[in-house]
Parts: C-alpha cells; sequence; structure tokens
C-alpha cells in the first residue's frame, strides 16, 4: 500500500478515535453529572466563574492554576502534605538522601537575628516564566497553558540542564530504576528522567484539586484558578500581601506564600 | 509517529507476519493466543485495525494528555490496560510486563518489538479515586462524591 | 614569496599502532563504564540531585571549550597571518574537530536516555541555550571541514577561499566558546554562576588549554614519527601560550572581585575561594599555582629558548590546572547551596541550605578519559590517512626569522 494510504488511513483512525471519544463521553454525561457537578461545584465553590474541567475535555488556556499558601497556619514537623504527595504520586525519600525523587518538602526557615521562623512546603513554584523551560534542549520541560510546569518524560533526555536552571530545587532526577509494585499508575516516572510537582495535572484534569492541598489538615493551601477575578483565590489574593520565594528572579510564580520570613 | 508513514512497508510486513502466525496459531498454536476480554465493550477500533493503529493511538492520546490534559475514554492508557486485563491462572492477580503473558508483550515478544513504556508506566492499572472520576468509570462513583465533600467541608473550616 | 610546506602521512610504526591501541581500549572502558552507567541508573555515580553535573562534565567540557583553543592555532596562522603557524593549520582543524567530538561523546553518553538521542536532534526548544549549542557544534564541525578543504584542496580555487573560511572558523569558535559559558553564565538559580564574565572567561581559558593540547599532540606526533621540530617554534608557541594563561587568570579573577563586591554573591565566594575547602585548594593550588604560575615561569624561562622540555612541561601543568578549574566552577559552584531565602537558615529533608557533597566514581571517570581517548585516537587515525602532519618543522622550515642560528648560538652559549 502506499503512504498515502497508511496517512490516510492514520487520519481515519484518529478521527474516528476522536468520535468515539465524543460518544463515549456523551454517553457517560449522564452517569458522571453527579460527579463532574460535584467536581465542578467544589471548585465553583472557590472560584466563581471557573467550572472544573471535564476529563474529556481540553484544557482552558484563559486558566492558571495557582496555590497561596498560608505559612501562619503551616506548622513546623507537620507534613501531611508531603505524606500525601508521596503517597498520591508514589515516590519516596529517605530524609537526607541525595538520589531519591523528591516533589515536594518542607522547608523551616529562620532569620539568624531576629529569630523569626517559619516552616513552609516548597514545591514545584509553577512560574509563568520558568527557567526550567527555556534551557530545556528537547523542550520536553514544558508548561501546559493553564499553568502547569512538567516534565513530558517522553521526550526527556535526561540531561538535567532543568535542574541546574530551577531556582527553587524542585526537580529531581531518577537515578534507579522504580520497580513495579512502588509505581503508581498515573504518576509514571523511570530512571534515566527528570521528575517533578506536576500540580496533580491527573487531578486537576478530572476536576479535584492536587493531593496536597486536599491532605493539609489545617486547610492552608488553597488552590485555585489566579486568573478568575473572581476565584477564592484571587480574592484572597486581593485582599493580603502574598509573597513569592525568589521573586527577585522575575519568574512569577504559581505557588504564593502568606508570609516569608 | 509522524516516521510510522515512512515505516509503513515494514509494518505492514510485521503485520502479514502476525495475521500467518494467528493462522498458524490456530492451526499448530506455535503463537501463545491474546486473551481479550469481550465483555467490557468494543475496542477503539476494530480488532484489525487495532493491530496496526494501536500504537498511533497511543502517541496520539499521549500527546494529547501531556499537552491538552485530556483524560479519561477508551483511548487512555489505563482503559487499555483494564480491558486487557490478563489474570494469573494461579493467583488470579493481574500479571504485570514481567509475565510474558501480559497482553502488550504477547505481540511484542513474537515480533521482536521493544517498548521502553514500562520503565515509567505501571503495566497493571489500580483502582483510583482518579479513575473513578472519569467518564466510563472505573471505579466507585459513591466514594469519589463523599470525597469531595469532605474536602468541600473540610478545606473550609 | 610563498612558501610550500609538504605535509606526509604518518608512517606505520609499532609505536603509532601501539598508541592507536592503548587509545582504543581506553575507548572500549569508556563505553563499558556508560553502559555500566545507563544499565544501574545514575546511583553508581556520585552525582546527586545535588551535584546534578559531575566528572563527565567536567571532561566533556574541557574537552569542548579546549576544541575551540586548538582551532585557534590555525587562525594564528590564517586570519593573523603568522607564518610560523600557517604550516600547523592543518592539524590544528583536525585536532579541534577531534576533540569536540570527543567531548560530546562523553556529553551524549552521560544522559539518563542516550537511546533517545534521536529526540534531541528532531525536537527543538529554541529557547534553550543547550539547542543553539547542538547548533553551534553542528556548525563547528562543518566549518572546520570546509576550512581542512581550503587547506587541503589541489584546486587553487578552492584555496583561495583558504583566508575566508579560516576567518569564518575563527568568528565561530568565538561564538561557540560563548555558548558554552553561557551554559553556566546564565543560570540565575545558581550563586555561583550567573555571570556575565563566563563567555569571555571560557573564551580565554580555551585558549590555553587548546594550546596547551595542540603543543603537547603535535610534539608527540612529530617525534614519534621522528620528524624535527624547532626548538625556535616551540618555544615562540610557549609564550604565546604564557600570555593565555594570564588572560584567563584575570578573567578568573575579575570573577571573584565582582561576586566579592555583591553582598548578595559574597558568601558564594568566600566558600568557593577563601574557605580553605577543597575547592579553594582546587582553584589556588591546581588552577592559579600550578596552572597558571608555574607554567609562565617555564615558558618565559632562559632554558625555553634552548630546549623544548619547559614548554612540554608547562603544557602538561596548563592541563592539570585546566581540569582544576573545570572541576571548580561545575562541580564546585553546585555544592554551594541553592538560596531560596537570601540570608535565612534554612532546614529540610532535602538537604536545603546544606553544602553537597561529592565523590566521584570510576565509571564518570572512566568515561571521561574514554572521551579523552576518542579525541587522541581520531587524530591519530586523521594523521595516518590525511596529509596533514608538515614533514618538517624545523625552525629554518617555518620562518627564516626563527632559524637564522640564534638557537643554536644560545645552544653553545649556554
Ligand atoms: C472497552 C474495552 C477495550 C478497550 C478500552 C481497549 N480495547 Fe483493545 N480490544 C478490545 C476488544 C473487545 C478487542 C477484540 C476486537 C476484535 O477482535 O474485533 C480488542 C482488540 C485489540 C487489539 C487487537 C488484538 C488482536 O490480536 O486482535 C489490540 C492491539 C488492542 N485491542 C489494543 C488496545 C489498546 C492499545 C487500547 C488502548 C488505547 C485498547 N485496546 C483499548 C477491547 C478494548
Ligand atoms: C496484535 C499484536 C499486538 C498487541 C496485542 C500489542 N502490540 Fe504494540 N505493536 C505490535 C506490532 C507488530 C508492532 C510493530 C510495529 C512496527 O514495527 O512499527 C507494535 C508496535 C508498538 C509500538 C511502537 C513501537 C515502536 O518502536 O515504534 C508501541 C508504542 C506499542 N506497540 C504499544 C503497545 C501497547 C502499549 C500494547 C498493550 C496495550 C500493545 N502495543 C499491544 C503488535 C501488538
Ligand atoms: C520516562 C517515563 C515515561 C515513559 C518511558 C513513557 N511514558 Fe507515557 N507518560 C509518562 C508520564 C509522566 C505521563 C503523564 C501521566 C499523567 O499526567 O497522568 C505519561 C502519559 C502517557 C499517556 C497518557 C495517559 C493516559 O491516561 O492516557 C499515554 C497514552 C502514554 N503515556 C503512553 C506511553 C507509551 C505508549 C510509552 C512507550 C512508548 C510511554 N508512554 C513511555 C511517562 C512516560
Amino acid at each position: 500500500m502506499s503512504d498515502q494510504g497508511a496517512r490516510d488511513r492514520h487520519e481515519q483512525a484518529r478521527r474516528d478515535e476522536i468520535d468515539e471519544a465524543r460518544r463515549e463521553f456523551l454517553r457517560n454525561i449522564a452517569a458522571a453529572s453527579v460527579v463532574s457537578l460535584g467536581g465542578g461545584m467544589m471548585l465553583y465553590s472557590m472560584g466563581g466563574e471557573a467550572q472544573a474541567k471535564k476529563p474529556g475535555e481540553p484544557l482552558d488556556p484563559k486558566k492558571r492554576w495557582g496555590m497561596l499558601i498560608d505559612t501562619s497556619k503551616c506548622t513546623s514537623g507537620c507534613d501531611k502534605c508531603v505524606e500525601a504527595c508521596k503517597k498520591e504520586n508514589g515516590w519516596e525519600a529517605e530524609p537526607g538522601s541525595e538520589t531519591d525523587v523528591q516533589w515536594i518538602r518542607k522547608v523551616d526557615v529562620k532569620d539568624p537575628l531576629t529569630g523569626f521562623m517559619a516552616s513552609l512546603p516548597v514545591m514545584c513554584q509553577h512560574c509563568a516564566n520558568p527557567p526550567c523551560v527555556d534551557v530545556c534542549p528537547t523542550g520536553a520541560s514544558m508548561r501546559r497553558e493553564d499553568g502547569i510546569v512538567r516534565v513530558n518524560m517522553h521526550t526527556c533526555i535526561g540531561c538535567r540542564y532543568c535542574m541546574m536552571a530551577c531556582p527553587y530545587k524542585a526537580r529531581s532526577f531518577v537515578h534507579e530504576d522504580i520497580p513495579e509494585e512502588k509505581k503508581r499508575f498515573h504518576a509514571p516516572m523511570g530512571k534515566g528522567c527528570v521528575t517533578s510537582c506536576d500540580f496533580c495535572a491527573h487531578r486537576i484534569d478530572v476536576g479535584r484539586i492536587p493531593a496536597c492541598a486536599e491532605a493539609c489538615p489545617e486547610g492552608a493551601m488553597l488552590f485555585g484558578d489566579m486568573n478568575d477575578p473572581n476565584s477564592e483565590l484571587r480574592k484572597r489574593l486581593k485582599e493580603i500581601r502574598s509573597y513569592q520565594i525568589r521573586a527577585d528572579l522575575g519568574t512569577d510564580n504559581g505557588i504564593r506564600y502568606t508570609r516569608l520570613p | 509517529m509522524r516516521a510510522f508513514g515512512r515505516a509503513a512497508p515494514a509494518i505492514l510486513a510485521a503485520c502479514a507476519g502476525l495475521v500467518l502466525a494467528t493462522s498458524v496459531a490456530q492451526a499448530g498454536d506455535i503463537v501463545p493466543k491474546i486473551p481479550i476480554d469481550r465483555t467490557k465493550g468494543d475496542c477503539v477500533l476494530p480488532g484489525d485495525q487495532m493491530r496496526r493503529e494501536h500504537m498511533n493511538i497511543l502517541m496520539h492520546r499521549r500527546d494529547d494528555t501531556m499537552f491538552k490534559g485530556i483524560r479519561g475514554g477508551k483511548a487512555s492508557l489505563s482503559a487499555c490496560l483494564t480491558c486487557h486485563m490478563v489474570k494469573d491462572e494461579k493467583t488470579g492477580k493481574p500479571v504485570t510486563v514481567a509475565s510474558p503473558k501480559h497482553f502488550c508483550r504477547v505481540c511484542h515478544d513474537f515480533a521482536a518489538v521493544k517498548v521502553d513504556c514500562w520503565s515509567c508506566h505501571k503495566s497493571v492499572p489500580e483502582e483510583t479515586d482518579t479513575q473513578a472520576a472519569l467518564p466510563g468509570g472505573m471505579g466507585s462513583k459513591q466514594s469519589k462524591f463523599a470525597q469531595l465533600l469532605e474536602y468541600v467541608q473540610g478545606g473550609r473550616k | 614569496m610563498k612558501k610550500h610546506f609538504h605535509y606526509e602521512y604518518l608512517q606505520s610504526r609499532v609505536g603509532y599502532y601501539t598508541a592507536l591501541l592503548s587509545m582504543g581500549a581506553l575507548m572500549l572502558i569508556g563505553l563499558a563504564a556508560a553502559y555500566y552507567m545507563e544499565h544501574h541508573g545514575h546511583v553508581v555515580t556520585g552525582m546527586t540531585n545535588q551535584i546534578v553535573w559531575g566528572m563527565p562534565h567536567v571532561f566533556a567540557v574541557f574537552l569542548i571549550v579546549a576544541a575551540s583553543g586548538i582551532l585557534n592555532v590555525a587562525s594564528i596562522g590564517t586570519v593573523f597571518g603568522r607564518t610560523a603557524y600557517k604550516p600547523l593549520g592543518r592539524l590544528s582543524a583536525v585536532m579541534a574537530a577531534a576533540a569536540l567530538a570527543g567531548g560530546l561523546v562523553i556529553l551524549v553518553l552521560d544522559l539518563g536516555r542516550p537511546d533517545r538521542l534521536i529526540v534531541a536532534m528532531t525536537e527543538y526548544n529554541f529557547h534553550s541555550i543547550f539547542a543553539w549549542n547542538i547548533y553551534l557544534y553542528n556548525g563547528f564541525f562543518a566549518v572546520v571541514l570546509l576550512y581542512l578543504y581550503t587547506q587541503m584542496s589541489q584546486d587553487f580555487r578552492v584555496r583561495r577561499f583558504y583566508r575566508t573560511a579560516g576567518t569564518l572558523a575563527f568568528v565561530w569558535r568565538l561564538i561557540l566558546t560563548t555558548g558554552t559559558g553561557s551554559i553556566f553564565g546564565w543560570l540565575v538559580a545558581r550563586q555561583a554562576y550567573d555571570l556575565a564574565v563566563f563567555a569571555p572567561m571560557f573564551i580565554a581559558l580555551s585558549f590555553s588549554f587548546g594550546l596547551a593540547i595542540f603543543i603537547l599532540l603535535m610534539t608527540a606526533l612529530m617525534r614519534g614519527d621522528e620528524r624535527p621540530v624547532g626548538v625556535g617554534l616551540v618555544n615562540r608557541m610557549g609564550r604565546l601560550l604564557g600570555v593565555f594563561l594570564a588572560a584567563a587568570a584575570y578573567f578568573t579573577v575579575v570573577w571573584w572581585l565582582t561576586d566579592l563586591y555583591a553582598a548578595e554573591h559574597r558568601p558564594v565566594v568566600q566558600y568557593l575561594f577563601f574557605s580553605g575547602n577543597v575547592y579553594s585548594w582546587l582553584y589556588w593550588l591546581g588552577f592559579i599555582g600550578v596552572g597558571t604560575i608555574l607554567p609562565m615561569l617555564m615558558v618565559f624561562s632562559g632554558s625555553a629558548r634552548t630546549s623544548m622540555k619547559p614548554v612540554i612541561f608547562a603544557s602538561i601543568l596548563t592541563i592539570i590546572g585546566g581540569i582544576s578549574l573545570m572541576y571548580f566552577v561545575i562541580i564546585g559552584g553546585q555544592s554551594y547551596p541553592l538560596v531560596l531565602f537570601p540570608g535565612k537558615e534554612v532546614k529540610s529533608s532535602f538537604l536545603d541550605g546544606v553544602v553537597a557533597n561529592y565523590a566521584p566514581t570510576m565509571p564518570e571517570i572512566l568515561l571521561g578519559i574514554g572521551g579523552v581517548a576518542m579525541g587522541v585516537a581520531i587524530t591519530l587515525l586523521a594523521a595516518k590517512v590525511l596529509r596533514i602532519l608538515p614533514v618538517s618543522l624545523a625552525d629554518a622550515e617555518v620562518d627564516p626569522h626563527l632559524a637564522g642560528g640564534k638557537v643554536e648560538e644560545l645552544k653553545k652559549a649556554a
């Protein structure tokens, strides 16, 4: 058969696939509407007009997901968010290990002069101008149109330049094979690629919030759409002064903190 | 996968080989049979097309998920692996790619195709809350909704 | 009057094949080391999530920087019209391409997924300095080949463009080293880098590394093949090396002076240069002492006029100093913790605020050596199949000004 034939078939397959997905979606929408509404309502309550994304739909480029972390509610020694992330995304890290994967960590900061202390979680800051995306030679380090910065591991060659460029030490290199039983299905990662917090994209895409925000017992992590003036996140951000880590770098972070030492 | 067009002759040859092999298998059982559970519904495309096109569907879908955040539906990896789950005869548990009986290995081993997917991807889908939220729902919706409520209440106190 | 030089293939000697075979063996060991690293993952290296680039990068960056410096020897003849350097042009071009190839192979084999190299060629991110460098490297090979062609062609119509090609090669290599320097210089996140002086510093370093490697390999090839090399010529190259060494050291001084003045960067400079840790030693003793002052004393000494030995020793020391500096820049720079909260004390489970440890392991070092061996092996092979090595580099041959019995007189006087 000719190349043309193969390509046509390919196109047809794609169209069929899309049609099928649509039909599938419609078929299920009735059954799932309760759930979708539930998810929608949840973000609705936090985000006004911002409707949760439905799984089969593409993301909304008008959104910019972000988070406000209320540092005053965050206590040193509590690492519920870290534990939730580990569980959700299937990574393990011995404290102090130099090669284990880390997506999120708790940092205790102290002003050596005044003794002012704060404890806060640090993960990928989902910058609007991410240095890791600028430096990646293959474009595997990417920023989704809705503001999530993540690694497309299908094109990551493991050069680790993004790790050199990230000011927040948010990225880890997978130094070893990850055995099947430790993997999580929705958070694949494997030897020789770089990985990092993806804001739980697999959850956001189906209208849920990141595992860390969900797990915080103090409700200190407020997740939402930063672009939507009516979202609860935006309202909070408008009310109070918020800070970014290393704001001087101009990366315009999606993660904001209520106060930083 | 754009290179697919160019590789078409080779693929066709491989497919022809497979078709041949299948008929041989029916006759003499040289090739292991592909276990297909037909109770859960139809595949993304008819079987003969799937044999040729599954990699394109997967690659296309992969980019859709990575760049557009499209989830769920039949083309998702978890759906493939759920419908095409192979249970171990002794333990009754789904087999992983470590076993040559895994759906994705049966033909690949035979056709000497190597894919690197499993260095990252788990080869057996998990029952998770996330999947429960997907249309086509492969899990309990009840628990999911309860959780949402819990969050809304918990997160706003 | 235009002078014609004769070039000849290397002869088949036992020494030649021994050298080639040992380089081949080192390459195989390097390849095995890379396979071992790939198979087990990077846990078997000293590299970690804090020191993300390690020994392979020290070797690779050294070779890549040196490659453009090696090409300089040809440029001095072509672009700057120094007659004595003209017969060295061909060897210089070949050696430059070989060094670059060696460096790149190390980089590629160190990737987490070298099997996906094809991805690096098909998917470009035009914002990435790394991706620009891929163009610059490929372009370098092309430009060097063109340059070599214009030098070696029998056709005078091609040879006419020899100067143009030489100038192009010179400009290209300047851009290339700027690119290599910028890989580090533009990393705003890292306190130790983030400085525009990295680009000119890398250019200055490339001059000295390249010339040192060239002197060593050139004299080894000539001597090994029993061809005459003039002491006057080597002495002249040595003195140039001295100037380059001073320039390179100057830029490193600008680096720490600038950073010392800025309160933001003062802690990292104090840590790297003045805290007496291994990195400070590498800089002061390795680079400044052994790699700059000592070789400068040697090349400008009186005995360098009558003997090649001081210049050869100086070249070796320059390379040792160069590797020390690369280790200092790459590993030392990364070992300083990222500053998320300037001026604050931090503590976490992910080694925030902690100086990172790094202990290179054998596979990394062997991979690096393998790359160096590859560069040498390519040069050896090329000299065997191409006419790139002049039959004689005796002073009277290369430049009448160098000869005139001056060296002989001095020798007698000594
Ligand atoms: C709803 C369940 C279902 C899902 C989801 C599904 N399949 Fe299938 N698949 C089937 C059935 C049923 C057949 C048999 C079709 C036939 O023979 O006509 C089949 C056949 C196939 C075949 C051909 C096997 C053969 O030898 O005939 C391949 C390859 C295949 N599927 C791959 C996939 C991939 C890849 C995916 C995910 C993108 C996927 N399937 C998703 C049910 C499913
Ligand atoms: C009906 C037999 C069959 C089954 C079942 C099957 N494959 Fe394949 N697959 C093939 C053949 C044959 C090729 C080789 C096509 C080629 O050479 O281009 C292939 C190629 C691929 C490729 C492209 C490989 C490359 O190097 O381009 C991917 C990816 C892939 N399969 C994934 C899967 C996954 C995932 C599954 C399990 C869900 C699966 N396949 C199940 C027969 C099968
Ligand atoms: C280096 C790790 C890695 C490798 C290797 C890899 N993937 Fe992925 N893949 C990922 C990550 C990470 C995601 C994103 C998961 C998410 O967002 O939920 C993903 C997502 C996907 C998705 C979309 C998920 C869905 O639910 O539909 C598909 C399809 C996919 N990959 C197919 C493949 C195939 C086919 C291969 C082998 C040719 C492969 N991947 C190899 C890491 C990898």
